[in-house]
């Protein structure tokens, strides 16, 4: 019920939105966003960390395919389903300042979105859980195109083709993997999870499923879209691709990949880490000559996610925990991220790094605040970030030492690039158009708090993350224990 | 039976329209007829009655596809209300479009070849008049003409077909084909010249619905006629087309699909990468439907191909979503091209225009596109599905690889439906009440059917 709830409350709120008018939407959907947020926290309330599966809905959708609408809850999509629902409300105020034409559309839009990734986090069956993964699709394609930069149509539609050739291999994957259930074929996940495949079919499925999650996450080499899109989105929707949608590769490779094709990943698996691992020193080096800043910040979303799918390729404990902490440290660092350089454009007109420099004494609070969004995305320790990159770190160590001393290099060279765009941003002598960056607003007050916040006390006292997920990540392993 | 009964009487009453002067009545009574007609193929539901020694077989698969082109033709009525109230030849144009339906019923239910000739015949003849139904326009003549030299040189293939299987089983009805290839398949004795006749058949059907390399006459004459007979051809008789090719391969050549199945995969994999690729350059709306819809004729090939249990539901459900979301189309193409440009600029600025309805348009090129969750990607689902099964793994691959070809030349007009309008262009005609009502409805439709794809598929399964 909870679930369906979940699910069905954005759902309406973004075709209500669509007969508002443009002073009342904003709110509309700030409060629905809220109301979400409620039942998460309610959710979180009922939930008993040892039971798999909980708040299950299970109907048939299509009975003659084996194609049922079942969803539910576990410790991982919790976490998700939690990062979803907390960061939508934030998105939307971080939105107040700005006055998009077609503003009804445009929350639509976001509620929807914020539907589907519920749905891709919670569906319990593989074909409803490709269908929720095209859905997500849709509504960002349409934020990025309509409301998105100069270039935005070619840039989009590289992105939507990209994300739809992965997919589609994936879509492919499942049938195959549906046409080897006994019986009646079914694709739901316990059938799925049981099925013996042979190696030589995982070891081909393996790269139908990697590259669907791989382009999404980006793992390099196919992350050739994400600079452009980032950049070019509105800052909604790079919040909602960074935070928010890029985790669905992560939990696609957890939930969907892991426990069906352990072999496969076993043979390709080794593959898979070094491309992440390359991925992450690449993405790295290219965010220390950027200029722009908010590529900047995409490329170091790269170099983040790279470590988090390293981790998850790991196989171990240590490295899936530290996947879970990080994606959620990771979107709410990557939200306040971009949210503070949607803050220093609107206000400047640029986001140049050369253009920048000497805000420092404008506006304290905005330093300190970004201060501490700095630092939780370069992993000092007591901020969330270092938390997931320990556990990770430690995670691909145990897998190889030299994988975890080239995927160390983040550390540091992440240090590198953020202090330097701070210093370019925040410090040095005033350029000549500093005078123009003035205080904080009252709603983009409260989503720095609140994100400031969230860093420290996660970074502080991680245990529930951990703890929540625990006991849903051993029986993911226990599939893959088998193999090795 | 009766449906058919109907509409024949209905064509031969609007003839009388303009003799007995009640041209007003006109609309009013082809829609009247045509609703009845429907209601009579669904209540014929579960009877499969033979007539006439067999000639003519109405069973659940011929009444579903009965029912379909009769509600496509409703649907498509919407927008063509122009053509029957003020138009000095309505009653001719009318007339034909109830003839073309005519010959369509037939072709969905024909169980005797003579029949199917017949039926095809009455389908072809009316619209090669319809295409050309443009007097003054040159283009609109060409593509008569040309329909009319292509179409009638398929015929004779068809007929040659039709002649050398006769000469092999001794007769044209579909059950006694279907006992003779079987006998003789059983025993590996089946002579060539029915092998000859079959392939013969092939290339008469594939000239109809425009498969590749039988496509040429196909983008001429779309973008030549009139532009609601263009929509008509692409939805009613493509229809039409695929059930009589579907009813004939599945009834009498099953047992030789060991012969015929290849070629007709390759005929697919081909008709669907040239329909896309070529669609992707064109600047003309008009003529991207055109090619698109050589695309999609590709992919229902594909359930030919597959031929088994699901195949007869799939091939419904990825006719009834292609037309749904071909008539969407062409109504927006119909509502911009007025001043006789159809270039694909014009849709800039649309959705600043007609927000709600661009939103429906939308939703129609998703189901074309096939993306889920609308019709359209269930529909490609059933088809690939059934394909995959009947282990033609390389042709999902390639049918896979054209849908993402097809995405790209479908989201341009999402892209420029969004973009601002060009300074220089004039102010285009909004959308009537009519073209309203058939976006809505196909939209919705195509939505409903997305919900719930079980419905029409297990209809035939």
């Amino acid at each position: 019920m909870i679930t369906l709830l979940l699910l069905l409350v954005p759902l309406v709120a973004s075709l209500v939105c669509l007969m508002l008018d443009q002073a009342k939407v904003k709110i509309f959907a700030l409060g629905t966003s809220l109301v979400s947020l409620g039942i998460t926290v309610y959710a979180f309330t009922l939930f008993n960390n040892d039971i798999a599966d909980q708040f299950l809905v299970n109907y048939w959708w299509i009975q003659d395919l084996g194609i049922s609408f079942k969803a539910g809850i576990d410790g991982i999509s919790i976490l998700l389903v939690a990062l979803t629902n907390f960061l939508l409300p934030l998105i939307i105020l971080t939105s107040f300042r700005h006055d998009y034409k077609n503003a009804s559309t445009f929350y639509a839009l976001m509620l929807f979105m914020q539907f589907a990734l519920i749905g891709v986090f919670t569906a319990l069956d593989g074909f409803l859980f490709y269908i929720f993964w095209e859905l997500a699709l849709i509504p960002i394609y349409l934020i990025c195109l309509m409301w998105g930069g100069k270039d935005s149509a070619r840039i989009t539609l590289k992105f939507f083709i990209y994300t739809l050739t992965g997919s589609l291999l994936m879509l492919a994957g499942l049938i195959y993997v549906y046409l080897q259930t006994p019986g009646a074929h079914s694709f739901d996940i316990d059938a799925l999870y049981n099925v013996t495949l042979s190696p030589a079919a995982q070891s081909w499925l393996f790269w139908c499923f990697f590259l669907a999650f791989a382009i999404k996450i980006p793992i390099f080499p196919l992350h050739t879209w994400q600079p452009d899109t980032y950049t070019d989105a509105p800052t909604q929707g790079t919040m909602l691709l960074s935070g928010i949608m890029l985790k669905m590769g992560i939990y696609g490779i957890i939930r969907w990949m892991l426990p069906i094709i352990p072999q496969g990943l076993s043979e390709w698996g080794n593959t898979a880490m070094m491309l992440s691992i390359a991925g992450v020193v690449y993405a790295s080096c290219m965010a220390l000559v950027q200029k722009d800043f908010k590529r900047l910040v995409a490329y170091s979303s790269i170099a983040h996610v790279g470590l988090i799918a390293a981790g998850v390729f790991a196989l171990n404990l240590q490295g899936l925990q530290g996947a879970m902490v990080q994606m959620i440290a990771h979107g709410v660092n990557v939200v306040g991220m971009f949210f503070i350089i949607d803050i220093i454009q609107r206000r400047m007109k640029t986001r140049q790094l050369d253009e920048l420099g000497g805000f420092a004494n404008n506006s304290p609070i905005f330093t300190i605040l970004f201060m501490i969004v700095l630092l939780g995305s370069v992993a000092l320790p007591l901020t969330n970030g270092f938390v997931g990159e320990f556990l990770l770190l430690n995670g691909v160590y145990q897998y190889s030492a030299w994988m975890a001393l080239v995927g160390g290099l983040t550390i540091i060279l992440g240090a590198v690039y953020m202090l330097r765009a701070y210093q370019k941003v925040m410090l040095g002598e005033p350029h000549a158009r500093s005078v123009e960056f003035t205080g904080l607003h009252q709603t983009e007050k409260i989503v720095l708090v609140a994100i400031a916040t969230v860093i420290i006390v996660t970074g502080i006292y991680p245990k529930p993350i951990i703890h929540v997920a625990g006991p849903a990540i051993e029986d993911i392993l226990a599939h893959v224990k088998d193999i090795y | 039976m009766k449906a058919l009964i109907v509409i024949a009487l209905l064509g031969v009453v609007t003839m009388m329209s303009e003799v007995f002067r009640f041209k007003k009545l006109l609309l009013p009574l082809v829609v009247v007829g045509l609703l009845a007609a429907c209601g009579l193929a669904i209540g014929d539901w579960n009877t499969a009655i033979r007539y006439y020694n067999d000639m003519v077989y109405f069973d659940n698969y011929s009444l579903a596809f009965t029912s379909l082109i009769i509600v496509l033709t409703l649907l498509w009525l919407i927008i063509s209300k122009g053509y029957f109230v003020s138009d000095s030849s309505r009653a001719e144009h009318a007339t034909l479009i109830l003839f073309t339906l005519c010959g369509g019923v037939i072709m969905t239910a024909y169980s005797d070849l003579s029949m199917f000739f017949v039926g095809l015949e009455i389908l072809s003849i009316s619209l090669y008049v319809l295409a050309s139904s443009n007097k003054h326009d040159l283009k609109s003549n060409e593509a008569g003409m040309k329909y009319f030299l292509m179409g009638s040189f398929a015929t004779g293939f068809l007929l040659f077909g039709m002649a050398l299987i006769y000469g092999a089983a001794a007769s044209f009805n579909l059950v006694k084909i279907a006992e003779y290839v079987q006998t003789t398949a059983a025993h590996g004795q089946t002579p060539m010249f029915v092998y000859t006749g079959v392939l013969l058949m092939m290339v008469g059907l594939m000239f109809k619905v425009s498969a590749a390399p039988f496509h040429f006459w196909a983008p001429d004459v779309y973008e030549g006629a009139p532009t609601l007979i263009t929509a008509f051809m692409a939805t009613v008789v493509k229809t039409a087309a695929f059930a009589a090719f579907y009813r004939l391969f599945s009834t009498c050549f099953g047992d030789i699909s060991g012969f015929w199945a290849q070629t007709l995969a390759v005929i697919s994999a081909v008709t669907m990468l040239t329909g896309n690729i070529l669609a992707v350059s064109q600047t003309s709306l008009k003529r991207m439907l055109a090619y698109s819809s050589i695309a999609h004729a590709g992919y229902m090939l594909m359930a030919i191909v597959a031929m088994n249990k699901i195949s007869g539901g799939a091939i419904f459900l990825y006719a009834t979503a292609y037309s749904l979301g071909s008539l969407g189309a062409f109504a927006c193409l119909h509502a911009i091209s007025k001043y006789g440009d159809e270039s694909i600029e014009n849709l800039k600025g649309f959705a600043a225009d007609n927000k709600i309805w661009a939103g429906f348009l939308g939703v129609i090129v998703l189901s074309l596109a096939g993306i889920p969750p609308v019709a359209g990607f269930f529909a490609k689902y059933y088809i690939f599905y059934g394909v995959f099964q009947s282990n033609f793994t390389w042709l999902v691959l390639v049918a896979i690889l054209s849908s993402l070809i097809g995405v790209y030349y479908y989201f341009r007009i999402i892209i420029t439906m969004v973009q601002p309008r060009s300074e220089k262009a004039t102010v285009l005609p909004s959308l009537t009440g009519a073209h309203k009502a058939l976006l809505l409805i196909s939209a919705l439709l195509a939505l409903g059917i997305g919900i719930y794809p079980a419905f029409l598929q297990g209809l035939l399964s």
